[in-house]
C-alpha cells in the first residue's frame, strides 16, 4: 500500500513558481485532507533552486531535481523523475496543472507506473474519484481510479488560486537517476511574448472568429482588450486562417477559460467551442447572425456586425472610465 | 517507412449528446472517424508521398479497437489511401486509456512500425493519454500536439513543431517514436519526408475525402479482424467510470438592441465593467 503524500508536480520559471500552478495546489490540497497526508511539490530544471525555494511557500516539502540536463520540459526526461519522486516518498496521488506541460508528462508517468490516470479533472470527490468532463464538456463524468496510485491533471479554471501556506515547507534535493532523452532534443521554443494576463488566467477574454475576416481586423479587439486589461482569444477558424497565432484558440482542444467576462465575436459558438469557454461568468456575443449558437449561451447577445459595434462600444466603456 | 496509426470512432460529435440516468445514450448516434485521427492519417499518408497526388512509398496501417462495425470507418481510412487495417474486438465498457495503450503495444511489437501517428486526443473521452502512456511502454520518444512533422532523409529522425499554450516549441527526435497530431498537422505545408516530397511540395489546407477509385481500390484491401486475447494481452482496466452528468445548462441570456444598452447591463446589472 503507499503512502498518504500528495505529490503535486509544480511549474516553475528558474526563479519562481508559475501561477499555472497555484489551482492545482488547491486540488492536490484538497486530496491531501481526503488522504490525511502532506502535499508535496517537485520541481525539475536546470538552475531551479530559488524557484524551488518559492514554491516551498505552498507545500509542505518540496523535491528539487536541479540538473542541466533537465533543463526542457522533455516527458523522456521528467517522467522518470516523477516516477523517482513518488517512490521516493510513496506517494498514494500525482497530479499536475493540464497545462501543456501535465498534459504531455503526466500520462507518460503514469504509464512508467502503471498507475490509472483522470485527466482534466474539475473536481476532487474522493482519495480516489474525481469528475472530469468528457464530450466537449457534454458530459460530467465521475471516474474512479483503481490502482494504489493516483495521477491526474488539474482544469486550472476550477479551482481557485492556492495562498501560501501559514509556514513554508523545506526543499530537498531529488537525485534525478540516470537521465535519457532517448534521442529527443529541444531546437527553439517560440514563446508567444505578450503584456496581456494568460488566457486561463484572465478576468476578461475578448475573442474572434472568422466574422473578423482577416489579421489586421484583429487590433480593434486588441483595443478592447487592452481596455479591459484582458486576454486575447480566438475561434479554431481564426487560429486556422493565420489571423492569430495558435495558442490564442479557446475550445475542447484549446485553451479552456472562465473569466468573468467573455465577448465572442464573430464566433458562430461551436460546441468544440463552447467547450472551453462556457464556465465564464458572463458571455457577451457580436454576431451579425440571429440564429448563431453562440446565443444561445450569451447573457447577452448583440445580433450585429463587428464593424458597427466594437468601435463603439469601445467609445463607451472609455467614456465610462472617464466618467467612474 | 512503414507507419502505424490507431484510430478510434466517436460518436458524432455535432449531435446533441444524450445524458440520462447516469449514462450517455449513444444508442442512435450516427459513428465516425475520431478526427484528430483522420488527421493522423493524413499526416501518415503525406508522409509517404512524394507530394500531392504523386506515387507513394511505404506502408500506412491503420489500427482501431472496437465493435465490429467499426469496420466502416477502417473502410474509410482504407478509401482515404491506408494500406491496410487491423480491427481488434473491443468495447469502450471495457477499456481505458491504459488497456488501449497496452493493446496498442502488442501491435507495434507484431507490426515493428517506423513510427506511430495518432491523434492527440479522442473528442469523446477527451482524455489525451494513450499515445503518451504507449511511448512509455515501449520506451519510445514522444512528440505530443504536433503541428508539423519533417521526417529527415535518411528516414532515422524527424523534426516536428508542438503546439504550446503559450506558443510552439521546435524538437529534433530519433525513430522510432509516438507523434500525436494536433489540428494544425493538415496545413497546407505541414508534413513532409525529406526523402520523398521537394521542399516547394503543397498539399490540400484539409484532411483528403475517400475519392471513388479510392473507394474501389479500398475493397481490395486487407481489414484483418482479431481479438485481444491473440495479442496475448491480458489485464483489466484501470480507470473505472462510474457515471456521466448532464452538465449545469446556463440560465437563458437576453438580446440587446444597442451597444448603450450593453454597456448599461454589463455596468449596471452583470457589474463586470
Ligand atoms: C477535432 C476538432 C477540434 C476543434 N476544436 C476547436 C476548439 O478548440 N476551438 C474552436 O473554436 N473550434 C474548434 N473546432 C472547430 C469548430 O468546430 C468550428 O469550426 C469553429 O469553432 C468555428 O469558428 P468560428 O465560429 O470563428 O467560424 P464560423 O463557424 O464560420 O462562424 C463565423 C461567425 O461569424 C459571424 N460573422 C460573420 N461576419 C460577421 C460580422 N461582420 N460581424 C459579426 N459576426 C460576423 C457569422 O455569422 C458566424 O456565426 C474544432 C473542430 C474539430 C473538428
Amino acid at each position: 500500500m503507499p503512502g498518504t503524500a500528495t505529490l503535486i508536480l509544480l511549474e516553475t520559471t528558474t526563479s519562481n513558481l508559475r501561477s499555472a500552478s497555484l489551482p492545482t495546489i488547491s486540488a492536490a490540497r484538497k486530496l491531501a485532507q481526503a488522504n490525511g497526508g502532506a502535499v508535496v511539490g517537485v520541481v525539475i530544471g536546470s538552475g531551479i533552486g530559488a524557484a524551488a525555494q518559492d514554491a516551498a511557500r505552498y507545500v509542505d516539502k518540496v523535491l528539487c531535481c536541479d540538473n542541466p540536463a533537465l533543463s526542457a520540459a522533455l516527458a523522456e526526461t521528467w517522467a522518470p523523475v516523477l516516477v523517482a519522486a513518488v517512490k521516493k516518498i510513496d506517494a498514494a496521488a500525482l497530479v499536475a496543472s493540464a497545462t501543456s506541460t501535465g498534459k504531455d508528462v503526466l500520462p507518460r508517468a503514469a504509464g512508467l507506473l502503471g498507475a490509472g490516470m483522470a485527466s482534466d479533472i474539475v473536481a476532487v470527490t474522493g482519495t480516489k474519484t474525481f469528475r472530469r468532463p468528457t464530450y466537449a464538456g457534454n458530459a460530467l463524468t465521475d471516474v474512479e481510479v483503481l490502482t494504489p496510485v493516483v495521477v491526474a491533471t488539474v482544469r486550472q479554471t476550477e479551482f481557485p488560486p492556492a495562498a501560501p501556506a501559514a509556514s513554508a515547507g523545506t526543499v530537498e534535493a531529488l537525485e534525478p537517476g540516470p537521465i535519457d532523452a532517448l534521442g529527443s532534443e529541444l531546437v527553439a521554443l517560440h514563446t508567444s511574448k505578450s503584456a496581456r494576463p494568460d488566457l486561463a488566467e484572465a478576468k476578461v477574454v475578448v475573442s474572434g472568429g472568422r466574422g473578423l475576416k482577416d489579421a489586421t481586423n484583429f487590433k480593434v479587439l486588441e483595443e478592447l482588450t487592452d481596455l479591459l486589461g484582458g486576454a486575447l482569444g480566438a475561434s479554431r477558424a481564426a487560429c486556422d486562417a493565420g489571423m492569430v497565432p495558435n495558442d490564442l484558440q479557446v475550445g475542447q482542444t484549446g485553451r479552456v477559460v472562465a473569466p468573468d467576462l467573455y465577448f465572442a465575436v464573430g464566433i458562430s459558438g461551436a460546441i468544440q467551442h463552447l467547450a472551453g469557454m462556457k464556465s465564464s461568468k458572463v458571455i457577451v456575443a457580436i454576431n451579425k447572425d440571429p440564429e448563431a449558437p453562440i446565443f444561445q449561451v450569451a447573457d447577452y447577445g448583440l445580433q450585429a456586425t463587428w464593424e458597427s459595434t466594437v468601435p463603439p462600444l469601445i467609445a463607451q466603456i472609455k467614456a465610462l472610465k472617464a466618467a467612474g | 517507412m512503414k507507419i502505424l496509426v490507431p484510430c478510434k470512432r466517436v460518436p458524432n460529435p455535432d449531435l446533441k449528446l444524450k445524458v440520462a440516468n447516469g449514462a450517455v445514450e449513444l444508442a442512435g448516434t450516427t459513428w465516425q472517424v475520431n478526427p484528430f485521427d483522420e488527421y493522423a492519417v493524413e499526416a501518415a499518408l503525406r508522409l509517404t508521398e512524394k507530394g500531392k497526388g504523386g506515387e507513394r512509398v511505404g506502408e500506412v496501417v491503420a489500427v482501431s479497437i472496437g465493435p465490429k462495425d467499426t469496420s466502416a470507418q477502417l473502410k474509410q481510412l482504407l478509401a482515404m489511401g491506408a494500406n491496410r487495417a487491423i480491427l481488434i474486438a473491443g468495447d469502450d465498457s471495457a477499456l481505458d486509456a491504459d488497456r488501449v495503450a497496452r493493446i496498442l503495444r502488442a501491435v507495434v511489437d507484431a507490426e515493428k512500425p517506423d513510427l506511430v501517428v495518432m491523434g492527440k486526443q479522442a473528442v469523446d473521452g477527451d482524455d489525451n493519454q494513450v499515445g503518451q502512456i504507449l511511448a512509455a511502454s515501449l520506451g519510445w520518444p514522444q512528440a505530443t500536439f504536433l503541428a508539423s512533422i519533417l521526417l529527415a532523409a535518411d528516414g532515422k529522425s524527424a523534426t516536428v513543431t508542438r503546439e504550446l499554450d503559450t506558443g510552439v516549441e521546435e524538437r529534433r527526435m530519433r525513430l522510432p517514436a509516438i507523434m500525436t497530431v494536433d489540428l494544425r498537422i493538415i496545413g497546407k505545408k505541414a508534413v513532409r519526408n525529406e526523402a520523398l516530397a521537394p521542399a516547394t511540395a503543397e498539399w490540400e489546407d484539409t484532411q483528403r475525402l475517400a475519392s471513388l477509385k479510392g473507394i474501389m481500390a479500398a475493397k481490395k484491401k486487407e481489414l484483418r479482424e482479431i481479438t485481444v486475447e491473440s495479442l496475448g494481452v491480458s489485464g483489466g482496466i484501470l480507470v473505472k467510470t462510474v457515471s456521466h452528468e448532464a452538465p449545469p445548462a446556463r440560465k437563458a441570456g437576453v438580446k440587446v438592441a444597442s451597444v448603450e444598452e450593453l454597456v448599461a447591463k454589463l455596468h449596471n446589472e452583470a457589474k463586470v465593467i
